[in-house]
């Protein structure tokens, strides 16, 4: 008989967790409060927020053709029918997952579980119902939540986080984003380009900590032209909501026209850093200010289970917990909190289970950030080479040599290589252009295989395309980059 | 601006705790002062600066782990640093030993620092020089596909052990295919069984003992846990002999009671493993089948040139075997000095890996306790050990009559692919001989 696996939480590692114990034949119970798989990634996170970020990339374009001869008229911008495209969206992907729930025969329960031992949990359903498993193991994937600054956390509508953020209320007039990570910058640029007025604050010197600054750089000359005001090394020392008076309902209260949110009182922000105001007031807050993993399940203190001290599950390279039975994926097993990292885990922790040797060590991990122009990393940074002191050579090709960039108008772009001096291997590979988000996946392949700069070189990559930037980084490895006369220097 | 960047560590040794910073911000370096205490799994080490210049920063402390290739001194250079920086070339002339060090598995370069291969991991270099110390070890997994990290994972094979023949040492399914062919074959005859195998004691599932009474589970230390997978490792590499004799150590008593005194002036202690140091150095020159290694994969024998004695030694945490270094050009009162340094040392933990290493034969001398006789296991890459046990007197036939002596019983084991057992009793017997009448060692050694 086949063993009895039970999921916990249906985000990107969960349900590909169950997907894919299902199809190795095991018997699969996935439990999760919402009406479908999906999770965090599909309802509240990836899918929706890239939906919003298709919609501003049009608004922006069209703007741009202006340059190229072509003019619109001021876009009219109805609010309700854009929430509702993103709305159709996430139900066309979310129904999708649950229809491949049912043809795999994963048992789906809608509802709460809490764990009764390490071989039972019980689940309240959300049709009221109630139901108690057994099991042989357990994979916990209950993801991750928006951090809160409690000091700062005030009852408001007009105090949003990433998820209320992406049910677009209105389209305010003026808007603050605290937190200078992918997430504000993400949704911030959403609502820039819908028409608001959008500050940015950042308590470290730059805006995204832990991206190389080469790559920042660009986007950060974008951002400050598109957002209001950029604050870094500032902090947020407080908020109220303006005038004492009571926040508004909320509710969306839409204008149609071009979002003048109809006088309810914003929220008046202090402010503490050099360029700073002293205070300001917005209609919105967005704080995006990172997320904490999801650790506290009910009953899991009945289990051997450990939590380390920033809260996320401890386990073993096969995402094995102390406890021998129950394994933990995705945001609450450990940083980097990515989909794409939760996904991996999910195939790893069910070969563990499967009784496979799988351990969970990519070669690199990559990061994308969906802003306009996109930033893309993957394997080792210029900031961790130097942290680790790694010697590493750093190829680097600028966009403006590339034919494709200026063609679309899009020169704002680099492309660059971390290569090891000795074997000439590709350590990592970090970009920032338009599409860099899809161009990282050469890159990503590229150190898996443990690539060198030659194999990149030789490989053909079509002509005109932006992909060709990684090949000519590679070539300028070597002083040879056809585009870019910039010999190698003797040394 | 120059860091110092832990250098790595000998094969094996992936990291170390930082017991104390020796400099601190201010101080000036010197290339090869040493700067930091470290300790690993089989030794504490005192590691060299291989950088000179004033300590700007110092970025390890007491209870880090620390890895090699991590900066451990921000140093602003010094006027004299930079020419002397490039690996201690100079090292090599001081070395006596140094010409010899070609044959060992370490690079020769750095015979000098406390660099170099403990014990249990005398692995023969791979076939490409592994990468530097640099990125690829650290950041990164070895450099192989994931389907090829899967198919080594998958057959036991440590994949950062295979040597990678694609361009910049990137590893293959056939290379990974062929070391564990490579390692399937060595079982038995020495090789790189180590480097597959897993840590000594896996096999089949214990038994639950609490079924019949009470137990504690403890880890193994570091030392335990080395000892283990070394000494596995040398019971399955070596088809092992083991020979027995005894010695009539009356007269060389007296002669030690007689000479005592002035060993204990020098700081030493006239010991009979003092004098088994001195009887085997000088055998080894008699007889060099006894200082080589058996390179079992090269099908190549490793003839020494030079002669270090190690000496096994039992301390609170385990067993450890440092080695007196050129023991054939020392006397008996510089030997019985070396020998007390060196056992105080291994007692306080405070051993080098490279007091450690490099050894031509190995003595355990378990005579103090007690014990007839005993077959130790060859401390491979050796291919010969020396056990001693209690001697006492016996009655033995002098032609007319039985006359009390006192007897020394020897055991001799070694290592059957390269000794043949007429050749083992002839170095016993010499060994004997030596024992009974120390002027042969004079008169032939």
């Amino acid at each position: 008989m086949s063993s009895h696996i039970a999921v916990i939480g249906a985000g990107p590692g969960g349900y590909a967790a169950a997907f894919y114990a299902a199809d190795l034949g095991l018997k699969v119970t996935l439990i999760d409060n919402e009406k479908n798989p999906g999770g965090v990634c599909l309802y509240r996170g990836c899918i929706p927020s890239k939906a919003l970020l298709h919609v501003a990339k049009v608004l922006d374009e069209a703007k741009h053709a202006k340059d190229w001869g072509i003019e619109f008229a001021a876009p009219k911008i109805d609010i309700d029918m854009v929430r509702d495209y993103k709305n159709r969206v996430v139900e066309k992907l979310t129904s999708g997952t649950g229809q491949v729930a049912k043809f795999r025969k994963v048992n789906y329960l809608q509802g709460w579980a809490s764990i009764v031992d390490a071989r039972t949990i019980h689940v309240k359903k959300a049709d009221g119902g109630e139901e108690t498993v057994s099991v042989d193991y357990m994979i916990l994937a209950t993801g991750s939540t928006p951090t809160k600054i409690p000091s700062l956390s005030i009852d408001s509508p007009r105090v949003l986080d990433s998820t209320s953020a992406l049910d677009l209320p209105e389209i305010p007039k003026t808007m603050l984003v605290v937190g200078g990570g992918y997430i504000g910058l993400e949704l911030g640029s959403v609502y820039a380009a819908l028409g608001t007025k959008v500050s940015v604050v950042e308590m470290t010197p730059g805006l995204l900590p832990g991206a190389d600054r080469d790559l920042v750089k660009i986007l950060a000359q974008r951002i400050e032209k598109i957002y209001d005001k950029v604050m870094v090394s500032t902090k947020v020392t407080g908020m109220k909501v303006a005038g004492g008076g009571n926040p508004s309902g909320g509710g969306g209260n839409p204008s149609g026209g071009g979002g003048n949110p109809s006088g309810l009182p914003g929220i008046t922000v202090s402010f503490e850093g050099e360029g700073a105001p002293k205070e300001a007031t917005y209609d919105y807050v967005l704080v995006s200010i990172g997320r904490r993993p999801n650790a506290t399940i009910a009953g899991l203190d009945k289990t051997k289970v450990k939590v380390d001290a920033k809260g996320f599950i401890e386990t073993d390279g096969q995402r094995r917990t102390a406890e021998p039975t129950i394994f933990a994926i995705g945001d609450v097993a450990g940083e980097p909190m990515l989909a794409h990292k939760a996904s991996h885990e999910a195939r790893v922790a069910v070969e563990a289970i499967e009784g496979h040797k799988s351990v969970f060590e990519p070669a690199a991990i990559p990061a994308v950030v969906f802003t306009d122009p996109e930033i893309a990393w993957a394997g080792l940074t210029e900031a961790e080479a130097e942290k680790q002191g790694i010697k590493v050579e750093v190829a680097k090709f600028p966009w403006p040599a590339s034919g494709r960039a200026i063609a679309i108008d899009r020169t704002d772009g680099l492309t660059k290589l971390l290569i090891d001096p000795a074997t000439e291997r590709i350590l990592g590979v970090g970009i920032v252009g338009s599409g860099a988000g899809e161009l990282i996946a050469e890159g990503v392949l590229a150190i898996e295989m443990g690539a060198t700069a030659s194999d990149l070189k030789l490989t053909i990559h079509a002509h005109p395309t932006l992909s060709e930037t990684v090949m000519e980084s590679a070539e300028m490895f070597f002083g040879q980059a056809t585009h870019v006369y910039k010999p190698k220097r003797k040394s | 601006m120059a860091d110092f960047i832990l250098p790595n560590l000998g094969d094996g040794v992936a990291q170390g705790d930082v017991l104390k910073v020796l400099v601190k911000v201010g101080d000036m370096v010197a290339v090869d002062q040493a700067v930091v205490e470290l300790e690993t799994d089989k030794a504490t080490i005192e590691v060299p600066s291989s950088v000179a210049g004033k300590v700007k920063e110092v970025k390890a402390k007491p209870g880090d782990k620390v890895k090699p290739g991590q900066v451990i001194l921000v140093l602003e250079a010094g006027a004299e640093s930079a020419a002397s920086a490039p690996v201690a070339a100079p090292a090599v002339a001081e070395a006596p030993a140094a010409p010899a060090a070609a044959e060992a598995p370490a690079a020769p370069a750095v015979a000098e620092r406390p660099k170099v291969v403990d014990i249990a991991a005398g692995r023969p270099a791979p076939a490409t020089a592994p990468p530097a110390p640099s990125a690829a070890s650290i950041v990164t997994a070895a450099p192989a596909a994931p389907s090829v990290r899967r198919l080594a994972r998958e057959i036991g094979v440590d994949v950062s052990q295979v040597p990678g023949t694609g361009p910049g040492g990137r590893i293959t399914q056939d290379d990974v295919k062929e070391f564990a062919k490579r390692v399937m074959n060595s079982f038995g005859s020495g090789g790189q069984a180590a480097a597959a195998s897993r840590p000594a004691g896996s096999g089949p599932a214990l038994p639950d003992f609490s079924k019949w009474g009470e137990v504690e589970r403890k880890a193994m230390s570091g030392i335990r846990r080395k000892t283990a997978e070394h000494l596995s490792h040398a019971w399955n590499a070596i088809p092992h002999v083991t020979q027995f004799d005894k010695a009539d150590i009356t007269n060389l008593e007296a002669m030690r009671k007689k000479y005592r005194g002035e060993a204990e002036k020098a700081g030493g202690n006239l010991t009979v493993t003092a004098v088994a140091v001195k009887v085997i150095a000088t055998a080894l020159k008699v007889f060099p089948q006894f200082n080589a290694s058996v390179d079992a994969a090269g099908e190549a024998i490793v003839y020494k040139k030079y002669i270090n004695v190690g000496i096994a030694v039992d301390t609170d945490n385990g067993l450890l075997v440092p080695v007196i270094r050129n023991a054939d050009q020392k006397n008996l009162i510089q030997l019985s000095v070396d020998i007390q340094q060196l056992a105080d040392k291994a007692k306080a933990r405070k051993l080098t890996l490279d007091e450690m290493s490099g050894g031509s034969m190995s003595i355990s001398n378990l005579g103090g306790i007690g014990g007839t006789a005993f077959t130790p296991i060859v401390n491979w890459p050796e291919v010969a050990i020396l056990g001693i046990s209690r001697g006492g007197f016996e009655p033995v036939w002098n032609g007319t009559a039985f006359e009390p002596r006192q007897m020394l019983p020897l055991s001799l084991s070694y290592d059957h692919r390269l000794i043949d057992g007429a050749d083992a009793i002839r170095f016993l017997r010499w060994v004997v001989e030596a024992l009974e009448n120390p002027f042969t060692l004079a008169l032939r050694g």
